[in-house]
């Protein structure tokens, strides 16, 4: 079981996403993140697919999602040069002074911005590799009492000569 | 001229070559059954429920090759032809389903009837939509026939809102559709051909398994070709049978759960199988581990998706069994198989398909009946021991069509699938083997079959039990026949082992039931009234007949292998 990418291109239509996502539910694929959102042309929709499975099964997921009347085209990222990046808002809850000087530390060091800042909390934004907002979840967990997180779910394109996931 | 969407809709039909409809009327479908009235071109089938008008469906598409065209109307018709979505996707038989709708401006309302049957069917459809747009009606019926019935094939539905039904717009339908997302594989690779052919020949123990593409792309003809140029024995799937004619003395038998022994142990001892239009279905391997485990495997299949999913192949080819095999019949050489053959017929000889036929009529008994007196007919069945018995011991190839749930398994598929068939090809016998649990399922059909003068033969093997799970329950749970006693009523004790002297009387008496109907009712109790039995039905071509075929309730389908065994370990007495 490893993490793997698929880039998914679809009929920008009622109820894809439905049938994508029931493919996973029904046929028990662990999906891990799935974003969705049109591209430059609007009849199209561009999915990028996180799943957690083995060789074997993964196979199975490409050509399922291959076999869908709606799918344009099915692209495997896994092992392709790329840039993918996740949005992350982290709000840091309940601050005495001394946390949100730490917080401001922290943000520099991750290289993110700090968006909203009140009384007591501090929110962070964020557009790092998926790995570096794990990092990033896990190091304000340890740190601070309470924190809010919501995240995107990682986009992806393929490189053009430089790549970063 | 603009025309309204109902108009358009008959228009399409008639354009696709539709002669046949199923339909059940109600609310949202009553203008599109109002336009169907003002013309007689195409012939609307009224069944007495939707279940059974998709099983109808889907048996006139089977014995046609043609697309099954049904019309329901919204909510409880719906929902009710489900069961035939799923059995048509999974045994690939082309079907269009127009469920009526609610208006747009109510979907999502929980309006009157209405359901999201194209969220609900997702998973059972090759592909679903709701018309939303009066525009787009013309190119969404062209896109289904032509999705139902290229590549693999299955079932697709149009959900047609009320509105667009009544609303004007183009009057034209287009000629053509090009799918951006849909590309059914046309050609077949040459070259993994090749690599396929020099196995084929090259083995010393070749064996061929066919499945239900061989039927489903018409490659009856060259598979014949190749098999008897290379002389390679073939086995065959349920969904296979009639690849190949089955006295063919090339053909072995059918191979999975309930095969038969010298074919489940070909497959096993085989050193090549080459199989074409197969899924690899559990009930064919077993035991995925065990499964022919001396063989490097070739997989022929029109649909990426089955390739390497159950059983890893050799050497995998994407293309249709009828391009695949002619290409191959271009480069068939002769081959020495003598051997092989020779070992293949000692294993047969081992241990032959066969009942006991000295304690009465047996389902083989039935089964050699018809074989004698049809040579020529198309034969449905419904789904339990009847249908093991008849994949077993019936004849089919050439002339002779075999129609049965294969994938899902559905009861109540046999009788309404004969309907179908027989409407479809009126000069041709229809015979309907059933039971006498799957009957019942469906059995309101009598009055569609009368009615609409579809003149079928059904062969009821009443054993009074839901025999393929009795089966189950005496050979592995001792004997605790819970549920599957059709005599049993509430004053039974509890701890029933089986019938005796103090048991009820059995419901309902078909033959009473026939008459109901105007239908001809014939009872046989012994094996010298079959003969004479099969040719009364087949004289009686006014209305439908049925002949309850008295069984025993302890016949078990053999051999058998538990599920998840390897095949080699069948139960064989």
């Amino acid at each position: 079981m490893k993490n793997r990418w698929i880039a998914l291109y679809v009929e920008n239509e009622v109820g894809v996403l439905a049938k994508v996502s029931g493919l996973f539910s029904g046929k028990s694929y662990n999906l891990q993140s799935l974003t969705v959102g049109t591209t430059e042309d609007e009849t199209v929709s561009r999915m990028t697919i996180c799943v957690a499975s083995d060789d074997i099964t993964f196979e199975q997921i490409k050509k399922q999602l291959n076999r869908m009347v709606e799918v344009i085209k099915v692209i495997d990222l896994t092992n392709v040069p790329l840039h993918m990046k996740e949005i992350l808002f982290a709000k840091v809850l309940n601050c005495t002074t001394a946390d949100k000087e730490e917080v401001f530390q922290i943000a520099q060091v991750f290289d993110v911005q700090v968006a909203d800042i009140g009384k007591d909390s501090v929110l962070l934004e964020c557009k790092l590799t998926e790995r570096r907002n794990n990092e990033l979840i896990a190091l304000l967990r340890s740190k601070f009492k309470k924190i809010e997180v919501v995240r995107g779910g990682a986009v992806a394109i393929e490189s053009i000569s430089t790549s970063c996931r | 001229m603009d025309i309204t969407g109902r108009k358009l809709f008959v228009r399409a039909l008639l354009e696709e070559g539709v002669d046949t409809i199923f339909g059940y009327p109600g609310g949202m479908v009553t203008d599109i059954m109002d336009e169907l009235y003002k013309q007689e071109e195409i012939r609307l089938v009224l069944p007495r429920h939707e279940q059974a008008l998709i099983h109808e469906a889907e048996g006139y598409a089977k014995s046609t090759g043609k697309v099954g065209v049904c019309l329901v109307t919204s909510g409880p018709g719906a929902t009710n032809t489900i069961t035939g979505l799923a059995d048509a996707h999974y045994d690939n038989i082309p079907l269009v389903c127009f469920t009526g709708q609610v208006p747009l401006n109510l979907i999502g309302n929980d309006a009157f009837q209405e359901v999201d049957i194209v969220g609900m069917t997702r998973s059972i459809t090759k592909y679903g939509v709701t018309v939303r747009d009066r525009k787009d009606l013309g190119k969404i019926i062209k896109m289904a026939f032509h999705i139902a019935r290229t590549g693999k094939p299955g079932p697709v539905l149009v959900d047609l809102p009320k509105d667009i039904q009544i609303e004007t717009g183009d009057s034209r339908y287009p000629e053509s559709v090009s799918i951006r997302g849909y590309k059914p594989n046309e050609g077949v690779h040459v070259g993994q051909l090749k690599k396929a052919y020099k196995l084929l020949k090259s083995a010393q123990k070749p064996l061929i398994l066919a499945g239900g593409g061989v039927l489903i792309s018409r490659a009856e003809d060259e598979l014949l070709k190749l098999v008897e140029k290379m002389r390679v024995p073939v086995v065959t799937t349920i969904m296979g049978k009639g690849a190949i004619p089955t006295n063919h003395p090339y053909y072995v038998g059918n191979s999975g759960m309930h095969g038969k022994y010298a074919a489940n142990i070909a497959v096993s001892e085989c050193d090549v199988l080459f199989s074409i239009g197969t899924r690899f279905n559990d009930r064919i391997t077993g035991d995925l581990n065990e499964f022919a485990p001396k063989a490097k495997i070739v997989h022929i299949d029109i649909d990426t998706a089955a390739i390497s999913r159950n059983v890893v192949v050799d050497v995998p080819i994407v293309a249709d069994a009828r391009l695949s095999l002619e290409k191959l019949n271009e480069w068939a050489e002769p081959k020495n198989t003598k051997r092989w053959l020779e070992e293949i017929a000692v294993w047969d000889k081992e241990n032959p398909l066969e009942m006991r036929r000295d304690k009465g009529m047996t389902p083989q008994m039935i089964m050699e009946g018809i074989n004698a007196e049809f040579d020529f007919c198309v034969i449905t069945t419904d789904v339990g021991q009847h249908q093991m018995w008849a994949s077993q011991y019936l004849d089919f190839g050439g002339k002779k069509k075999f129609i049965t749930s294969g994938g899902l398994g559905t009861m109540g598929f046999g009788f309404p699938a004969a309907i179908g068939a027989k409407i479809a090809n009126p000069d041709k016998p229809v015979i309907c083997i059933t039971g006498d649990g799957g009957f019942q399922m469906n059995m309101q059909e009598m009055a569609t079959a009368v009615t609409e003068n579809a003149p079928v033969i059904i062969c009821l093997l009443n054993n009074q039990y839901l025999g393929m799970v009795r089966q189950m329950q005496q050979l592995f749970y001792g004997k605790r026949y819970e549920a599957t006693c059709l005599r049993r009523r509430v004053t039974c004790p509890t701890n029933c082992k089986g019938k005796n002297e103090a048991c009820p009387p059995y419901l309902p008496d078909f033959m009473q039931f026939a008459k109901t109907y105007g239908a001809h009712g014939i009872r046989v109790e012994k094996e010298e009234e079959i003969t004479a039995a099969l040719r009364e039905a087949k004289a009686y071509t006014d209305a439908p007949t049925i002949i309850e075929f008295m069984i025993s309730s302890d016949e078990l389908v053999l051999p058998m292998v538990q599920g998840g065994n390897p095949m080699s370990s069948m139960i064989l007495k």
